[in-house]
């Protein structure tokens, strides 16, 4: 497979009253064509601004990027605006995570979601609404026709979501972002959703990255995880690998304080102490160092390097779980 | 799904709250209402934690809130203290309020951002007037330390400046300031990232053990629960579909719904490839719900039998009831 996206060296900060802020410091990720990739970690990890970034909608004038960013054999880091923004829809798409505000509550689903279609592919109203009708039974909602004359808020979320989708699959992207797609949604939904995700995604031969904080959402639903803690990937495999052999601290401790269906309960629950290292004050050691339940000296003081195992596998850890100590 | 029936009642010495028959009913025109709550009754033991799970629009929350009389009743009865909530004048319910609190789901929205985190503790204990000024420091800053705020850091700083884990801790502290009897937590991890939620979570079984609480906790997601509850009662469109111990309701879930709860909980591993039950199309309007059983319109058992005549909550053994005219074996 040949490679979609690739990142090399990413690095965005942002201009803050306290300073400057990494919130990406130094990523390299490739995406292949017609891969699945989840992107794991806690709030503030850097998962959502690596992702618009990847798509260049950082415009503000405090994010600076350094580093960059090639989709499909374009170099994007160096390219204009008006290129960039020729990706968006028909090269990369984007789910953000909140059905309720992403979509313009004051106009119907019909006009945005023809809007795409209109602007890009230059169709003509009436084949527009054709596609549309199309895409709104391809993500599955019933009576598609009365669903285009509606607002909004006359959708439930699940739905709203799916409108969401239809609208990013509109003009056939390479490349579909999904941010926390489901977060907002109700269990049972959510589990629709992802279905609806996987399944469009093999049917139309498409390259997802799923942005997450749920490793079980990601476990069922993509080929490759990648782990983000404080800006950076500190875990990267093929998902079954990371899951069977997890060797960064930070993983296992992810992964031990989900609340587990298939286990019996204890009474109490695993946590990671602490919280996030502030992002901008960059520690000279591992930033897991503070909340590490293995932390050594020489983790406070030596910032550790990514390591590629054999098998592909990646962690960014000097005493990785799984080797003898 | 469901239905009404008190098979599950059990009526001891030392209960707490006894809700039996609660309606409540949201008018939309002067002809029409909506029953977001449909004839439930529950009972909580001193102790206990009761954990009411269900979808977006299920009516978990108005049920919280009906039980503190935030919202009146249209019909039935909610027994708090050997006294029935609903059938006391305003001034009384507000005597009772004290014993009985809520934590509440955003908690970044439900502090006030112009307190500080001390003033936010104490406001319960200064409009109760309980203690002096003194006594109500002292106590604003033991409450700080149970939940793991220091006081001399954070105590005069504004609720905004923290996360949602920090927000929700003072929630809890505030919500505790009273001494309540009874807890109701609604949703009260759904904001908080999967590492912090653990946290909230450990942190409510302390307050519960070291407060001596009894606590509702309300949540659409059955693996949180899981941790923390003594029983669980599963509502699907104002109705009970089952309640049960945790361990028998993961185990053998009895009502199809219940079954398709648990198998759309994505598990962390991939090589456990669960049959997942993913549920077709969303709940129906409450405005005009099914006849007889409410869950048939998705239930892949449902017969004609669900159509016409609605089920009642009966003991099926192992410690579950439900209400299920075909319940899983």
């Amino acid at each position: 497979m040949s490679s979609l996206l690739s990142l090399s060296n990413l690095r965005i900060t942002f201009d803050t009253p306290r300073g400057e802020l990494a919130a990406v410091r130094g990523v390299d990720l490739e995406i292949l064509a017609g891969e699945s990739l989840g992107v794991v970690g806690e709030s503030g990890s850097g998962k959502t601004v690596l992702s618009r970034a990847s798509m260049g909608l950082l415009t503000m004038s405090s994010a600076h990027r350094s580093g960059t960013v090639v989709f499909d054999g374009q170099d994007l880091s160096a390219a204009s605006r008006d290129t960039v923004r020729n990706t968006w829809g028909t090269g990369m798409a984007m789910i953000f995570q909140d059905p309720m505000t992403a979509l313009n509550p004051v106009r119907r689903i019909g006009s945005q979601l023809t809007e795409g279609l209109r602007v890009r592919l230059d169709m003509s109203k009436k084949d527009a609404k054709k596609r549309a009708i199309e895409l709104l039974q391809l993500v599955r909602i019933p009576d598609p026709e009365t669903a285009l004359r509606k607002f909004p808020n006359q959708l439930s979320g699940g739905m709203r979501q799916r409108v969401m989708i239809a609208i990013a699959l509109a003009c056939n992207p390479k490349l579909l972002f999904a941010d926390e797609p489901t977060t907002a949604l109700d269990v049972t939904v959510q589990a629709q959703i992802l279905q609806l995700l996987s399944d469009l995604r093999k049917e139309l031969n498409m390259s997802m990255v799923l942005v997450t904080h749920d490793l079980g959402v990601v476990a069922g639903h993509t080929d490759k995880i990648a782990v983000m803690y404080a800006g950076e990937v500190v875990e990267y495999a093929e998902t079954k690998e990371l899951f069977a052999n997890v060797r960064m601290p930070y993983t296992e401790a992810l992964l031990n304080s989900i609340p587990r269906l298939d286990q019996k309960s204890s009474g109490r629950m695993a946590v990671i102490e602490g919280r996030l290292p502030d992002p901008t004050q960059p520690e000279p050691g591992c930033a897991f160092a503070s909340r590490c339940p293995y932390v050594q000296e020489k983790c406070r003081t030596e910032h550790p390097e990514l390591q590629k195992a054999n098998n592909g596998h990646q962690f960014r850890c000097h005493f990785p779980l799984g080797a003898s100590r | 799904m469901a239905g009404t029936g008190k098979a599950h009642l059990r009526n001891t010495e030392d209960t707490v709250l006894s809700v039996e028959d609660l309606v409540v009913e949201f008018s939309l025109s002067k002809k029409t209402a909506v029953q977001a709550v449909s004839g439930i009754s529950f009972d909580l033991v001193q102790g206990e934690t009761l954990s009411i799970v269900g979808e977006s629009g299920c009516g978990k929350s108005t049920l919280g809130k009906a039980i503190l009389s935030l919202l009146p009743a249209t019909s039935g009865s909610v027994i708090f203290g050997g006294r029935d909530m609903t059938k006391l004048d305003k001034e009384a319910v507000r005597n009772l309020r004290p014993q009985m609190q809520m934590i509440f789901q955003d908690p970044i929205s439900s502090l006030d951002p112009r307190y500080t985190v001390k003033q936010l503790v104490a406001e319960p204990l200064e409009i109760w007037s309980r203690g002096n000024a003194e006594e109500q420091a002292s106590k604003v800053e033991e409450l700080l330390d149970s939940v793991g705020i220091d006081p001399a850091i954070a105590g005069d700083r504004k609720a905004y400046e923290f996360s949602g884990g920090q927000c929700q801790r003072i929630s809890i502290a505030r919500s505790l300031a009273l001494e309540p009897k009874l807890l109701i937590c609604d949703e009260p991890v759904s904001a908080l990232d999967v590492s912090i939620q653990a946290q909230i979570l450990n942190l409510l079984q302390d307050m519960k053990e070291r407060y001596g609480l009894t606590m509702v906790f309300i949540s659409h997601d059955l693996s949180v629960v899981k941790a923390v509850s003594t029983r669980i009662l599963v509502m699907y469109l104002g109705k009970i579909c089952e309640i049960a111990t945790p361990d028998s309701l993961y185990d053998s879930p009895k009502h199809h719904y219940t079954h398709a709860l648990v198998g759309s909980v994505p598990i962390p591993d991939p090589t456990k490839k669960v049959a997942q039950v993913i549920l077709e199309g969303e709940p129906p309007s409450p405005v005009d719900p099914p006849s007889g059983c409410r869950f048939r319109t998705r239930c892949p058992a449902a017969t004609e039998l669900c159509a016409a005549e609605e089920p009642q909550l009966r003991d099926v053994g192992g410690g579950n009831y439900v209400a299920c005219h075909h319940p899983r074996s």
